[in-house]
């Protein structure tokens, strides 16, 4: 299979590879896949305020899949939570010129991010409410 | 680096280009100058199982056939006719030579694809009286499973698909217990296109003598690169495919046993009643000499081949085991093809991978690959899960592999895994000590 030329950037090039402190109460985690599917990624973003400050990713999966998360966290950087949730597969596949066979990919790319974002959600929900119980 | 990927890419085209103008020229010497320089920039060749290039002393045994020597093998009053019939018996004696039959139990095909086609509708129409039942198994060739699938559902056949064992072997037993008093056939490959584990040939051929029953294998992979015999192996029927013994693309043959016992096909191409009216239509001289050839190149070659092949295939297998942990062989360690190493990569999946091996060229089980979305029925078959089946790498050696290429190899291969290692989740996981199988995974919304 032939690849575009954005995809061979991204995948020999993959930005923001890498993983961030699940600990971290302002960092959302996002698991989606699974191996026996081929394709496994998690992306991760650290949150200050409303502000996607950083974001990182590790994939297990082939070439577009890797560039799919890596272009993701290259797109969610600096965007509000807001702004990110708007991210469509359909803007990725057409940023990575992806074939019809590998639209699932970009589907796992927008997944993982919301997947994040409720992570993170979840995360400071809690912390709201232990701050309450403190009180 | 990805402009370097274009570059090299269109640098491809350039050198392609000016080959076939030079192919039009006519020049000798420059052309194989050029194809030369295509080499150079092509990636390392590690695919045989999937073709082979054509050995230059076949294609120099071809080349007659094509211009002066034009004939039709089936033209009897003229000499034309007699120097295409003489080099096309030759070819048959070279191919009967190397598998211990007689040339008139060797008839030409298209290809494994089609003496597959041919050995299977051929006994079951031929045989319709005494039998319908085929025992074959779930990690045959396509070109089997799919002919098996199409006489089922003209309701012509009923087919056993038998399971391998873990390494890929189909056992006696496992047949034995398959046998009614409808088999007419037992089709078992000589060695699998994917983990060339290597059947036990000898004893499925003396369980169908003993039951009377047809053994039909399909060797495409195995003729030519493993010692086969069909009177000691007790085999009645065989496949034998040109392009994957360094022979030309569109060339195969099919070995029908002509005693001991007679084996009779119905057969799938009618017309002038060419090959004993088992496979008719004008035969392909330049095809069939080259088929000839590269049967008897092998044969004089092939033990002195297999030592060197081996030993690579080796080195290759113990350079990448010295550098990665998480490494599995899929097939049999022993009863395997010399040039065959099919491995997976724990925690990477195949596509990717290929993708980052971008000077190797090799093959994977992993779905991305396949049209299908479905990682390779061999290795599930195997009982190898989806999910090291997505990494799988079949790396398939051959004549012309050198040793610097191995080395080469090895070096490429280890450093693509270990990137995309670091960058996979799974692999953090499994070294955070995390059990993957008792991960709840969650699949996309679509
Ligand atoms: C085991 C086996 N059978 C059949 C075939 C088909 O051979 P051909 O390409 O000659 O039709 C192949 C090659 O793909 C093969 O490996």
């Amino acid at each position: 299979m032939a690849y575009s030329d954005k995809v061979l950037d991204h995948f020999n090039n993959p930005r923001n590879v890498g993983s961030l402190s699940k600990a971290d109460p302002e960092v959302g985690t996002g698991v989606v896949g699974a191996p026996e599917c081929g394709d496994v990624m998690k992306l991760q973003l650290k949150v200050r305020g409303d502000i996607i400050e950083d974001a990182k990713f590790k994939t297990f999966g082939c070439g577009s899949a890797i560039a799919s998360s890596s272009l993701a966290t290259e797109w969610v950087k600096g965007k509000t939570i807001e702004e990110a949730l708007q991210i469509k597969n359909t803007q990725i596949v057409e940023e990575l010129a992806l074939p019809p066979v590998k639209v699932h990919c970009s589907v796992l790319a927008e997944d993982a991010i919301k997947a994040a974002i409720a992570d993170y959600k979840s995360k400071s929900a809690a912390v709201v409410t232990e701050e309450v119980k403190a009180d | 680096m990805g402009d370097v990927e274009v570059d090299r890419n269109r640098s491809l085209e350039l050198v392609i280009s000016s080959v076939v103008a030079q192919n039009e020229q006519g020049n000798n010497e420059e052309r194989l100058m050029s194809v030369e320089t295509v080499m150079a920039k092509m990636p390392i060749y590690l695919d045989n199982h999937a073709t082979t290039p054509m050995d230059p002393r076949v294609f120099e045994a071809m080349t007659p056939y094509f211009l002066g020597s034009f004939g039709n093998a089936a033209s009897r009053n003229h000499a034309f006719g007699w120097v295409a019939e003489k080099a096309v018996e030759t070819a048959r004696e070279q191919i009967a030579a190397l598998i211990g039959a007689n040339s008139k139990e060797i008839v030409f095909t298209s290809g494994a694809t089609e003496s597959d086609n041919i050995a299977i509708k051929g006994v079951i129409e031929m045989y319709a009286e005494k039998g319908n039942h085929i025992i074959t198994a779930k990690t045959e060739h396509k070109a089997v499973l799919d002919t098996c699938k199409y006489l089922e559902r003209l309701g012509k056949a009923e087919v056993t698909y038998l399971d391998p064992d873990t390494d890929g072997r189909i056992s006696v037993e496992s047949i034995q217990a398959a046998i009614t008093d409808k088999t007419v056939l037992i089709a078992v490959m000589a060695a699998n296109n994917e983990i060339g584990t290597i059947a036990p040939l000898k004893e499925i051929g003396a369980l169908a003598k003993e039951k009377g029953i047809f053994f039909f294998t399909d060797a495409a992979q195995a003729v030519g690169r493993i010692p086969l015999d069909v009177n000691e192996l007790g085999i009645d029927i065989m496949a034998i495919s040109g392009h994957k013994i360094y022979g030309p693309k569109g060339i195969g043959a099919l070995y029908v046993r002509r005693r001991r016992p007679r084996v009779r096909l119905t057969p799938v191409i009618h017309g002038g009643g060419h090959e004993r009216g088992m496979r008719s239509g004008t035969l392909p001289v330049p095809l069939c000499v080259g088929l000839g050839k590269a049967c008897e190149i092998a044969g004089a070659e092939m033990e002195e081949e297999n030592k060197r092949i081996i030993a690579l295939r080796e080195k290759l297998h113990q350079g990448i085991l010295e550098k990665l942990d998480y490494v599995s062989l899929n097939g049999h360690p022993e009863h395997r093809l010399p040039n065959n190493l099919n491995i997976s990569f724990a925690y990477v999946e195949g596509e990717g991978l290929m993708m980052a091996m971008k000077d190797l060229a090799v093959s994977s089980g992993s779905a991305c690959t396949s049209a299908s979305l479905e990682p390779s029925y061999v290795l599930k078959a195997l009982g190898v899960g989806d999910e090291l089946a997505h990494s799988s790498i079949r790396y398939g050696l051959g004549r012309f592999t050198t040793e610097e290429e191995i080395d080469f190899a090895i070096t490429q291969s280890v450093e693509a895994v270990s990137k995309l290692r670091e960058m996979s989740p799974l692999y953090e996981m499994a070294q955070e000590g995390i059990d993957l199988a008792t991960v709840q995974w969650q699949v996309p919304h679509e």
